[in-house]
């Protein structure tokens, strides 16, 4: 049957044998496998084009004219970057960059550098309250950040720390521990035992033991782990609209003031938000393999 | 000069009991292989003497000096990891390199030190490769490699063939006894493959249940096992064990009713035996086709294996091992007497304890049970 | 057993315990000072405008926000939002990981369009939402409803707690689809073609194979899904403020007003307390699906 399909339809019956999918519909919908495969291709791209397309759209309009952007919805247009000019002529938008890649890179390396103890320990010296702590770690995320936005308001008020970088990045670095915490847990307890057994063995130090053998060999687990800090407080709006005004005052605010009337320039805004997002945007493209693996704490392999 | 000395050891976690008081005594030079059923406490006991486990109470000497509270690098041992363990973002030369790059050993010497221990194992070539790199047998002898290296005083094994195929495994084992001879140093080496125990071993410690249940050479368990258990693991394929009855004891034999009926005289010493339900064990390859032997059965399966044939023989409600010649023409079904040698036989008491034999076997006399003869005398 | 356990339990424990030290007393700080402040200020009579008036007020602002319909609503719209997208996140994310399981030309990149909303900050995809998708002159779904000769519909005013919903939901649904899609691919082939073998089509292998197999990527979804979306904030911030009225106010949003906007320090700590033990409710729940989660 196979042969006499290959001659009917080559092209066709010669893909549908080399994919891999293909195996697993052998037996019912063998005669229909070409058809299906047109209609899954259409149904998968439609439903990503879906779902992108608000970014799509917003990426697009930054590069029409503010005319352009309020006419009717249209796909024609000639490109222009006079609205990223523009953007880029209110001088503060660097300044506002500048706040959105400090906070979230410096509460990130804070994190990690608090984190990466503690979860050495959660993973390769485990005590019987090993797991309620973690557990109890993750509720502390759970706490509504409104509920204690007040007295936070309060100590920053008298702290001085209001509208400063160095207050964000406390916040966020508290605010993304526990995760961190829990995503490098799973990193390290992926790494056999006996590879630092054995580092004990040949005369590591804790110290030797997490410098030459667990950071180099969970590097990749690492990395991601930053990296989802870094989008977690990149992306942070709560905490940022209410604790900064102008000094230390991220992305988030800053594209939130959008919402004024001002925010009818739409083609304004779209490059704003597009120079916003963009970097981020691409960190997760690069990274959510990795990502996933360790933000589903081990439970989905 | 390396010796050790492990003193009641125990090991508790939380409130089990794994390892429930050890005694043991291993010489310079021995090759001591731990023994056991998985979960038996030979890997922890194990990891108590490297020091990567602390022992809940009992002391552990190595050359007399008590070791408990010292860290795994200062003890003087190397260890091979069952899964080898090795670096895998170092090259083969590095991970060899590690510990003496830690203890800050120049890095000439340490490039010596290195191409030293891989010309004893043929690893030169691979000096440059990373683990990925190597197959299962090259990454076994990286791992030996990089203990070499240390020059320790003991070598402690765990497992480390267990994730090789049969062919390479029985090559390792060659090469770890030549590397034994060659490099003169004490060996502890923890397995669950009777075979290899047997094969490697100077001196063998059975375990189970975090007990010792028998020390002693190769020859020495397999001739006179103290009890039910130790008899039947070592020992390939198993011992058959046959429900008896006492008819007579006394110190130069014992009289048993076997299940079929007949009786016959075993040479044990049957002095204050009072049980009356006793076990016999023989080993398949110890009983034999009789036409006159006082076993009867029927053969139930046949594996012909060549030079051995394995017969599976039904005697009244227990399936008997035979290890029989391979050029046998019995058929399954076949009804047949099977006679064994007395002087093989093992017979133990209500509680599984082995009652001892009259005479001892010549070649388990020959060795070292006493744990005091030179460790050259194992090698006659 | 002998292998997996911990080494040195006591000497182990000191060490392990003073590495953990520092992150686990500057989480109890973040979490205990607050909570001890804001329940001390719910407490208090405590208005930033009106300084020369505080003390000691008891119950009084409980009492209050308890006889404000203001905060039965505000945990109402909290309720369906949360329980809205989760719905919606979950059955679209499972569908959509059926779909992107499949093999078809060019799934590596549609994929990746998919998950990307995942990766937009709040307040980006609130104001793109907002001015461009659900404008009702000039947004794209005004225009698309005019294509079909539908009536446009003014989103925020007329289907406000809708428009929200879909929002967050359209920021979440990628992020249940990484999840689930990662669970996917540990699914054991040989055992859909064993159902197969059995007789089993396409829907019933997906009902008695796939659903079971991603029981547990769900219940990971649902918990982290439940942390963020308990507290939406930026969302309703840029879209519609809360309103029309209390249309969209949610707990985070109203005690926010009290606080910033009233500057009722008091009133909107007796908020947060509130909020905090419904939050607590909820994560008592959630602490026992990943606790199960950790078991194996």
């Amino acid at each position: 049957m196979t042969t006499l399909k290959t001659k009917v339809l080559p092209a066709d019956g010669h893909l549908a044998a080399t994919s891999s999918g293909a195996r697993a519909r052998h037996t019912p919908l063998m005669p229909s496998a070409g058809m299906r495969r047109v209609w899954l291709t259409l149904l998968g791209w439609g439903i990503a084009l879906i779902i992108f397309f608000p970014i799509l759209w917003m990426v697009l309009t930054g590069f029409k004219t503010e005319a352009e952007a309020i006419a009717d919805p249209s796909l024609i247009f000639t490109p222009t970057l006079e609205s990223y000019v523009a953007v880029q002529a209110r001088a503060d938008y660097f300044k506002f960059a500048m706040n959105s890649v400090v906070v979230a890179f410096g509460s990130t390396l804070l994190a990690l550098l608090i984190a990466i103890p503690a979860a050495y320990a959660m993973a390769f010296l485990p005590t019987r309250r090993t797991k309620a702590t973690l557990l109890w770690m993750l509720s502390t995320k759970m706490l509504p950040p409104v509920g204690v936005l007040v007295p936070i308001y309060l100590i920053f008020r008298d702290l001085g720390l209001l509208d400063t970088r160095s207050g964000l990045i406390i916040v966020y670095t508290l605010m993304n521990l526990p995760i961190v915490v829990w995503m490098l847990y799973t990193f390290f307890k992926d790494l056999p035992r006996d590879i630092l057994e054995a580092g004990r063995m040949d005369g590591a130090s804790t110290f030797q033991e997490v410098v030459y053998l667990l950071l180099p060999l969970t590097l990749p687990g690492i990395a991601s782990t930053g990296l989802l800090s870094v989008i977690l407080s990149w992306n942070e709006a709560f905490w940022s609209l209410n604790l900064t005004s102008s000094n230390a005052a991220p992305l988030t605010a800053y594209i939130a003031s959008f919402s004024s009337p001002e925010g009818l320039f739409w083609a304004k805004l779209s490059a704003a938000s597009t120079m916003a997002i963009a970097p981020i945007l691409i960190f997760g493209w690069l990274t959510q393999k990795q990502m996933v693996r360790g933000l589903t704490f081990g439970a989905v392999k | 000069m390396a010796t050790l000395q492990l003193h009641d050891i125990v090991k508790r976690f939380d409130d089990t009991e794994v390892i429930k008081g050890v005694d043991l005594e291993v010489n310079d030079r021995e090759f001591v292989v731990f023994v056991g059923p998985s979960g038996c406490g030979k890997s922890t006991l194990l990891r108590m003497i490297a020091g990567l486990e602390s022992a809940t109470s009992g002391d552990i000497l190595i050359d007399g000096v008590r070791m408990n509270e010292v860290g795994p690098a200062e003890r003087g041992l190397a260890m091979v990891f069952q899964s080898y363990a090795l670096y895998p973002h170092m090259t083969v030369e590095d991970n060899m390199g590690f510990s003496l790059k830690l203890a800050g050993v120049p890095k000439e010497e340490r490039r010596r030190k290195v191409r030293e221990a891989a010309s004893i194992l043929q690893l030169e070539p691979l000096l440059e490769r990373k683990p990925k790199a190597l197959s299962g047998g090259q990454r076994q002898r990286v791992a030996i490699g990089r203990a070499i290296v240390r020059n320790p005083s003991i070598f402690l094994f765990d497992e480390p063939l267990s994730n090789l195929d049969a062919a390479l495994r029985v090559q390792m084992r060659i090469e770890l006894a030549r590397l034994h001879e060659e490099l003169d140093a004490t060996m502890i080496y923890v397995t669950h493959d009777q075979i290899e125990a047997m094969t490697m071993a100077d001196k063998i410690v059975v375990l189970q249940g975090g007990v010792v249940e028998q020390v002693g050479s190769p020859m020495e368990l397999y001739h006179h096992p103290r009890n039910r258990f130790v008899a039947g693991f070592i020992g390939s394929p198993k011992m058959n064990f046959l429900e008896v009855e006492r008819v007579s004891a006394a110190a130069t034999g014992v009289e048993v009713r076997l299940p079929g009926g007949d009786t016959c005289t075993v040479p044990v010493d049957g002095s204050g035996l009072d049980d009356d339900a006793l076990t016999l064990g023989i080993r398949p390859e110890h009983l034999q086709l009789d036409p006159q032997g006082p076993l009867t059965g029927r053969i139930e399966v046949i594996e012909r294996l060549g030079g051995v044939t394995s017969l599976y023989v039904r005697m009244q409600d227990t399936l008997v091992t035979v290890s029989a010649d391979g050029n046998v023409d019995s058929r399954v079904g076949d009804s047949l007497r099977f006679g064994f040698e007395r002087d093989c036989a093992h017979l133990f008491d209500g509680e599984g304890l082995a009652l001892p034999s009259l005479a001892r076997h010549p070649l388990a006399g020959l060795n070292r049970q006493d744990n005091r003869a030179p460790a050259a005398a194992g090698r006659l | 057993m002998s292998k997996t356990r911990a080494s040195g339990r006591t000497v182990g424990g000191l060490r392990s315990l003073s590495l953990q030290a520092p992150a686990v007393t500057l989480l109890l700080l973040w979490m205990l000072v607050p909570l001890g402040m804001t329940v001390w200020f719910s407490l208090q009579r405590y208005n930033l405008l009106m300084p020369e008036m505080v003390g000691f007020a008891g119950l009084e602002n409980y009492e209050f926000l308890f006889t404000d319909p203001a905060l039965w609503r505000a945990m109402g719209n909290t309720l369906v939002l949360v329980g809205s997208v989760l719905t919606i996140t979950v059955v679209g994310g499972v569908l959509l990981a059926v779909l992107f399981q499949q093999e078809f030309p060019g799934r590596g990149i549609a994929r990746v369009l998919a998950i990307s909303p995942f990766f937009v900050m709040p307040t980006v995809s609130a104001l793109v939402w907002k001015n461009m998708m659900m404008h009702p002159s000039n947004g794209v779904l005004a225009w698309l409803a005019g294509v079909f000769g539908l009536p446009a519909v003014d989103w925020f005013s007329a289907l406000p707690m809708t428009s929200i919903i879909i929002i967050v939901a359209w920021q979440w649904l990628p992020f249940a689809l990484l999840i689930l899609l990662t669970a996917m691919q540990s699914l054991d082939e040989d055992q859909v073609e064993a159902a197969r073998m059995d007789g089993a089509g396409p829907i019933a292998v997906f009902f008695y194979i796939t659903l079971p197999h991603l029981k547990r990527a769900i219940s990971v979804v649902i918990m982290i899904q439940m942390i963020f979306l308990l507290t939406i904030f930026a969302e309703i911030y840029v879209t519609t403020s809360g309103g029309p009225g209390l249309a969209t106010t949610n707990l985070a949003f109203l005690i926010y007003m009290q606080a910033l906007l009233d500057f009722d320090v008091g009133l909107a700590s007796a908020g947060g307390v509130v909020a905090i033990i419904l939050a607590n409710i909820v994560a008592i729940f959630l602490v026992r699906l990943v606790a199960r989660n950790l078991e194996s």
